[in-house]
């Protein structure tokens, strides 16, 4: 047994360790980038491709795209580290388990809820967004994935090794995060609109910030239930 | 000592025998109520001067969307006492709340989309209340979906307890922000039905109804919780004698 390690500085371990190995894998993560890309690609093709029609429809396709995404990058969060141990290892390690997931979900939003927030906003210009739309679309996405990725960290530790994972999954995450969708397309629309947003933009930050103070604990209990 | 009572309710012989003993206390009177209430409401109320007969649904309607709400609240505070104290009564009560209130909310929405048809003339409005009830109808469907996919009874009431009180932070904001994102979008359409103060005549059987409704819900999850109670402690002696006596 060496010395302990403070808790910040285990979670800023396990940040490297995670990034490291995410690294190693770049496929894996990049997939819901893709599956993002793919929704936003099917709502012209599905609806009018006129682009002053599209940009009505392009702040709900963003968020609805960007929440499915992060739902299907929920997969990734705890699905390795529950198959080989690491999670029961952290669970025992005597540090605050709260602190360690609040660590690993950032490293998840890093990989998957960032590269969203960078190709978003151009992804909105494909859909007739003006580009100086673009500062604006990205601060939303950024507020608002966060949000989600620490919303949907309470999800994944609740259905960590059930059987019918997935499904429940989106069941259980999607109606939590319709606050979440319903701020960040009413901020986006202003910000496509060229219109002040802040309040929305206030509205989202809050939710973000309550998020990342209360859903860590509830992540922590869920998966203390997950590991038994 | 003040607490023994507290955890006796815990026992659950003690509680399957307290509950049987209680359910008609609540059951009859929700019966009586919801008759008069009935009565007063469909047949002795004067129609409405701008909704017409039409207005009548709200004495089955409002009962059900206050229980929906309510029935979520108890369920998630439930849940906290049954985590917190680790009362497994607790869990068999939170467990037997969340049909219930799936129910209501769904009879809610019906009903609320029946009055949407002569008053709005669509069966379906994205109205901020119906909205959020029908978001409230997907949190009680993830809940007992969990409960569902778990197979250990323990695991699942540890669980579902967690996503409970996840669920009852979120109520309110969900409601808010579904509020203020229809008032955002369009001028509100709504009909207010409290603007002007109603009639006794009117609001009489509308309290009744509502303290009916909530006595029944009681009733019904006394029912719902020994049911409960007893599928979790089959294998236990009090259960084979209380077979006995029954």
């Amino acid at each position: 047994m060496s010395t302990p390690v403070s808790a910040a500085r285990a979670g800023w371990l396990l940040m490297r360790r995670d990034l490291r190995l995410a690294m190693r894998r770049p496929g894996e993560w990049l997939q819901p980038l893709g599956f993002f890309l793919v929704v936003m690609t099917l709502f012209p093709l599905a609806g009018n491709p006129q682009l002053s029609r599209l940009r009505d429809m392009a702040p709900a396709a963003l968020w609805v795209a960007a929440l499915l995404s992060s739902l299907l990058a929920l997969e990734f969060l705890f699905r390795e580290d529950g198959q080989d141990g690491t999670l029961e290892q952290l669970a025992v390690s005597g540090l605050p388990l709260s602190w360690l997931l609040l660590a690993k979900t950032c490293v998840h939003w890093l990989l998957t809820g960032l590269p969203l927030v960078l190709v978003g906003p151009l992804a909105a210009t494909a859909l007739g967004a003006p580009y100086a739309s673009i500062p604006g679309v990205l601060v939303v996405l950024l507020v608002g994935s966060l949000a989600l990725s620490l919303i949907g960290a309470v999800g994944a530790a609740l259905t960590l090794g059930l059987r019918r994972g997935g499904v429940l999954l989106a069941l259980l995450v999607l109606p939590l995060a319709v606050p979440v969708l319903i701020f960040g397309a009413r901020a986006s629309a202003l910000a496509i609109a060229l219109e002040p947003m802040a309040g929305s933009i206030y509205l989202l930050g809050s939710i973000a910030v309550l998020s990342a103070t209360l859903a860590p604990l509830a992540a922590a209990a869920a998966m203390r239930i997950s590991l038994e | 000592m003040a607490w023994i009572w507290f955890h006796k309710l815990g026992s659950p012989p003690h509680f399957y025998r307290l509950a049987g003993r209680m359910t008609p206390w609540f059951a009859w009177p929700a019966l009586l109520l919801c008759l008069g209430g009935l009565y007063g409401g469909l047949v002795s109320a004067p129609a409405d001067y701008q909704q017409g007969e039409g207005f009548r649904i709200i004495y089955v309607h409002a009962p059900a969307a206050w229980l929906s709400v309510m029935i979520y609240s108890a369920m998630a505070v439930y849940a906290a006492v049954g985590r917190i104290w680790r009362i497994n009564v607790c869990h068999a009560l939170a467990a037997s709340c969340a049909g219930i209130g799936a129910s209501f909310t769904l009879v809610a929405l019906v009903t609320g989309s029946l009055w949407g048809r002569p008053m709005w003339g669509t069966y379906w409005e994205w109205d901020p209340r119906l909205t959020s009830e029908l978001v409230l109808l997907f949190l009680y469907l993830g809940y007992m979906g969990l409960r569902s996919a778990i197979d250990d009874t323990a695991r699942a009431d540890r669980a579902s307890a967690v996503l409970a009180i996840v669920g009852a932070v979120n109520v309110p904001i969900i409601h808010y922000s579904v509020t203020w994102w229809n008032s955002l979008h369009q001028a509100p359409s709504v009909m207010k039905f409290g603007k002007s103060s109603m009639p006794a005549s009117m609001l009489i059987p509308l309290l009744m109804m509502l303290l009916g409704f909530t006595l029944f819900f009681v009733a019904i999850m006394l029912v719902r919780a020994r049911g409960e109670v007893l599928r979790r402690e089959r294998g236990a002696q009090w259960v084979a004698e209380a077979a006995v006596e029954a």
